[in-house]
């Protein structure tokens, strides 16, 4: 068990460094309250300043983001943002990093990872609809990231196929740099009838804090710290902090905080997930918004183990745990409604007029803190930042040698990036809630709104390589593919949530990457008009001194005002004509194929233009509201080769292309650009639209991709890429 | 008609039911708790999902529930009961299907469409079907590997209790069985989700007639 230091031991052993807390903080720490802090407050204020809560070395580079628009209902701050998309109805979405507990317990740190992103979305008031994520493995030579891979993937089905929210899209991507530190971020939406939006926030003194859903035990405790520091092999006894799922009593408590929110709110002041840093942050967070304190009895949190202390009782992380704000008098009936789920509705404390976090435990006063010195008065740090090395020198493109495209396109439709993800996907009920229209594998899930004509497209993306040879404009590119996603799918980009995950921002270089990564993400969202309503911080991914590349997540909703322009990749019908929206370039550096002929990938990165995006999006908008798109697919990694492979596999069948590049072009990884098929009697129409922006490159039909370029021509039978697209994965994840 | 969707906890394709009577059947829905001792209804529906967390084993808890007792007495009576996925779970370990749904034999869950023959088109259930007709049905499960005992095996086929197979077996089922009825053929239970197959949007209407079989509605042109 724990040992409880005095006040001056942990002053003199200096214990407060081993929560994290710097001997400045410490310092302010004592400043704040007046005297040196006893073992549980310390405890209270290392984990509600930590990044991981307070953002602390983040906070300013956050400010960049736009977070505010017409339809924008609520931005970054609560437990998710909320996009208006008419009918009285909402769009709630948030993502949230888990690496650090996949890292070590693969399974239970993706499980929490989605239990804990879907309670932030109910905890809105909207029902959770779908479940998205992004995951950024090691490669799959390596056993331990199989196991690692492997687990990660039964672990995401296993607790959204259970609690019934269909997993409908996400990404995989491999590089070395993510072998002892993987990126696991799961993306949870939400439907909102707009009167039911809920705060986080306790307010009114003598309103009644209640605890309800499962008990508390020593799961998890600090793990918001725990995320907060680098990994080290001769530390490796500090990984012990990982939580365990119960996907079937957060079903049960979903379902009673939906009831709870839908028929009675009344007895309702606010509710709030507990998260990371559980209790502390939940309450403080809840009375610090609403400008109020609060009082707590820690004899009164249900417990799984016995002897807990309040430090534990805090700071432990166990799941499927909400945090109400009711009403006085409604006491009995908030009991009754949970005692129906089968599940613990236990009044903790009560709301205080005095702005004071005050906590008892066995009668004694154990915290007695101002409450917003642990939420609003963290420090903020203005991290140095350098730039790296390998971005000083503008270096040229890197010039593949392309001999045998057919081989190289069945080479690149093999690389564990391109395969196909179906193996993985399968893993996932993506239909649970029947309102899956378009399924994983196409450019963007969407799902239906029922009971009105329109959908939804969701879609999360991060190129972590583009990113790594120029943050900056990887930064732009990561919301600019998320937008593009969406927009082939037929929808209109609304907003994104982020999920930074970075290297220690102590490392000047590191922070150089967060800062510019997060300049161009700015930019682009301005550009596209599509704020940042949510999002989380992800920082010392680091095992033994080396860093993940800069892996910025985006996470992007569109809404697609009328069902009939819900638009897949899949080629339809032979005889449509295909055509390119964009100019292709030889844009090699950072490519899959650079990757796959040199083994990594170096030099600068291709040149990007935000609005010559827009403009190419904005056609691709144009042509499927005018309703004569057949298919649309955006072209991303291995270029217009594998993005025409992709879009012939799922109906198999072909086509024949000409294309006046050279033949290695067919594989650049040029932005902004799209293949779309329209009906050949659609002709004049598709390029009254199109004009300049793109170009006919050929028609639909056949059994066999029959590409020609300047140099030469190939067949390939699309039985037989598909087969080895298909297979590649499988095989590897053996 | 009337039709009553039995809610237990952990239930997660009640509503899909629910929809895809009231918005694709056009016909009557309701809930039914765990907890009911009686109902009434014209046919009973068992959703899929995680009953209980599909703790202790699929199903397992579930058979015990006080509705349980209602719904063997409403089988009992010769009215038509169906159990989807966990439902057929449930139907198996409350005794009123033979044979169990073991782990699949890849041990991973499986989500996708798949390829199912109508191995018998003259039930109650499947009348709107052709016999031997090729259907698309979304499945998603990581416990429907059906089986059982030669014996039943045998007394399955002789009485054409087989009601769906699968042509492409994903899950390791004997006799590719997807779906099976009683012995008196009203109570039948698949892995197979017809609900999800029940709205042109989504793209797949197969399900749809399933429903529809149930209560002699026509098959709506295409």
């Amino acid at each position: 068990m724990m040992t409880e230091l005095a006040p001056e031991a942990i002053k003199t052993t200096q214990h407060y460094l081993n929560w994290g807390l710097t001997e400045d903080e410490y310092q302010r720490i004592q400043t704040l309250i007046g005297r040196l802090p006893n073992f549980t407050e310390t405890g209270l204020f290392a984990a509600m300043w930590s990044e991981h809560c307070a953002y602390k070395n983040s906070k300013p580079l956050l400010k960049q983001f736009p977070t505010t628009g017409p339809r924008i209902l609520q931005g970054p701050g609560e437990g998710a943002g909320i996009i208006d998309i008419g009918d009285h109805q909402a769009v709630v979405f948030k993502a949230e990093s888990h690496n650090h507990p996949t890292a070590v317990e693969p399974y239970q740190g993706a499980a929490t990872g989605v239990g804990g992103i879907i309670r932030d979305i109910f905890s809105m008031g909207a029902r959770p609809i779908a479940m998205l994520d992004s995951l950024h493995f090691g490669e799959l030579n390596q056993a331990h990231t199989k196991y690692l891979l492997n687990e990660t993937i039964a672990g995401i089905g296993g607790y959204g196929n259970c609690i019934g929210i269909p997993t409908v899209g996400g990404e995989l991507t491999f590089d070395p740099v993510f072998e002892a530190n993987p990126v696991m971020n799961a993306m949870c939406v939400g439907l909102l009838d707009n009167t039911q939006q809920q705060k986080g926030a306790a307010a009114g003194a003598d309103n009644l804090i209640y605890y309800v859903g499962a008990k508390t035990g020593r799961d998890g405790i600090q793990g918001a710290i725990f995320a907060s520091a680098e990994f080290n092999d001769a530390e490796e006894t500090n990984r012990s902090a990982v939580q365990v799922g119960d996907p079937f009593a957060e079903k049960q408590l979903m379902e009673a905080c939906l009831v709870l929110i839908k028929e009675h709110p009344e007895m309702l002041v606010g509710i709030q997930d507990m998260g990371a840093a559980g209790l502390v942050s939940s309450s403080a967070e809840m009375g610090a918004k609403a400008g109020y304190g609060m009082i707590l009895d820690l004899d009164q949190v249900p417990q799984r183990e016995k002897g807990m202390i309040p430090y534990e009782l805090m700071l432990s992380e166990s799941q499927e745990r909400m945090l109400l704000c009711i009403h006085q008098g409604y006491g009995a009936a908030v009991e009754q409604l949970f005692a129906d789920y089968g599940l613990d509705a236990v009044q903790i404390g009560h709301v205080t007029d005095a702005k004071q976090y005050v906590l008892y435990h066995h009668g004694a006063v154990v915290a007695d803190v101002p409450i917003r010195s642990l939420v609003q008065d963290a420090p903020v740090y203005h991290r140095p930042s350098r730039q790296p090395e390998r971005l000083k020198h503008q270096t040229a493109q890197y010039q593949p040698l392309v001999d045998d495209p057919a081989k190289t396109l069945c080479a690149l439709l093999q690389q564990t990036s391109i395969a196909s993800k179906a193996d993985v996907y399968r893993q996932y009920d993506s239909q649970v809630q029947t309102n899956t229209v378009v399924t994983p594998g196409s450019d963007a899930g969407v799902l239906r709104i029922r009971g009105t004509h329109k959908s939804l497209a969701v879609t999360t993306d991060a190129n972590p390589r583009y990113l790594y040879l120029d943050p900056k404009q990887g930064g732009m590119i990561a919301v600019c593919e998320a937008a593009r996603n969406v927009v082939a799918a037929g929808g209109e980009p609304l907003g994104i949530t982020d999920c930074l995950n970075f290297g220690s921002p102590e490392d000047p270089e590191i922070f150089y990457e967060l800062k510019e990564a997060t300049a161009g993400m700015a930019q682009a969202c301005e550009a596209l008009g599509t704020p940042v309503i949510s999002g989380n911080v992800s920082l010392y991914n680091e095992s033994n001194g080396e860093a993940i590349f800069p892996t910025p997540m985006v996470g992007m909703v569109g809404l697609i005002a009328q069902n009939e322009w819900i638009t897949t990749q899949r080629f339809k019908n032979a005889g449509d004509l295909i055509y390119t929206i964009g100019t292709t370039a030889g844009d090699f550096n950072g490519s899959e194929l650079q990757k796959m002929q040199q083994g990594r990938i170096s030099g600068s990165l291709f040149k990007f233009d935000l609005a010559t995006e827009l403009a190419n999006q904005q056609v691709v908008q144009q042509l499927i509201r005018a309703g004569i798109v057949q298919s649309a697919h955006d072209l991303a990694e291995g270029g217009l080769a594998v993005g025409l492979a992709e879009s012939c596999f799922d109906g198999e069948i072909g086509c024949q292309v000409s294309v006046g590049l050279p033949t290695s072009w067919l594989f650049a990884e040029t932005q902004s650009r799209f293949i779309v098929s329209v009906p050949a009697n659609q002709k004049a129409a598709a390029e009254a639209i199109i004009g300049e922006t793109g170009q006919l490159i050929g028609k639909v039909g056949g059994t066999a991709l029959e590409i020609e370029t300047s140099g030469t021509q190939f067949s390939l039978p699309v039985t037989t890429a598909k087969q080895l697209w298909k297979g590649a994965l499988a095989c590897q994840l053996k | 008609m009337r039709f009553a969707v039995i809610q237990f906890p952990g239930s997660n394709c009640d509503w899909d039911l629910y929809y895809a009577v009231t918005e694709g059947l056009k016909e009557t829905a309701l809930f039914v708790d765990y907890r009911a001792t009686s109902f009434t209804a014209d046919a009973v529906l068992i959703p899929g999902g995680f009953s209980y967390g599909d703790y202790l084993r699929s199903g397992a808890i579930a058979r015990v529930a006080p509705v349980m007792q209602a719904v063997k007495d409403f089988a009992a009576s010769g009215k038509p009961v169906l159990g989807i996925c966990n439902g057929f779970q449930i139907l198996t370990e409350a005794g009123l299907l033979p044979g169990a749904l073991r782990v699949n034999r890849d041990q991973a869950f499986i989500c996708q469409n798949q390829a199912l023959t109508v191995a018998n088109a003259t039930t109650r259930f499947t009348n709107q079907y052709q016999a031997n007709e090729t259907i698309h049905l979304p499945i998603a499960h990581g416990e429907g590997n059906y089986y059982c005992s030669p014996e039943q095996l045998a007394t399955l086929k002789a009485n054409g209790q087989i009601v769906f197979t699968y042509q492409d077996n994903p899950n390791g089922s004997i006799a590719d069985i997807a779906g099976i009825t009683n012995e008196a053929g009203n109570v039948l239970g698949m892995m197979p989700h017809p609900e999800r197959a029940s709205d042109s949007l989504l793209g797949n209407t197969d399900g749809l007639r399933l429903l529809m079989s149930l209560c002699g509605k026509e098959v709506q042109p295409a």
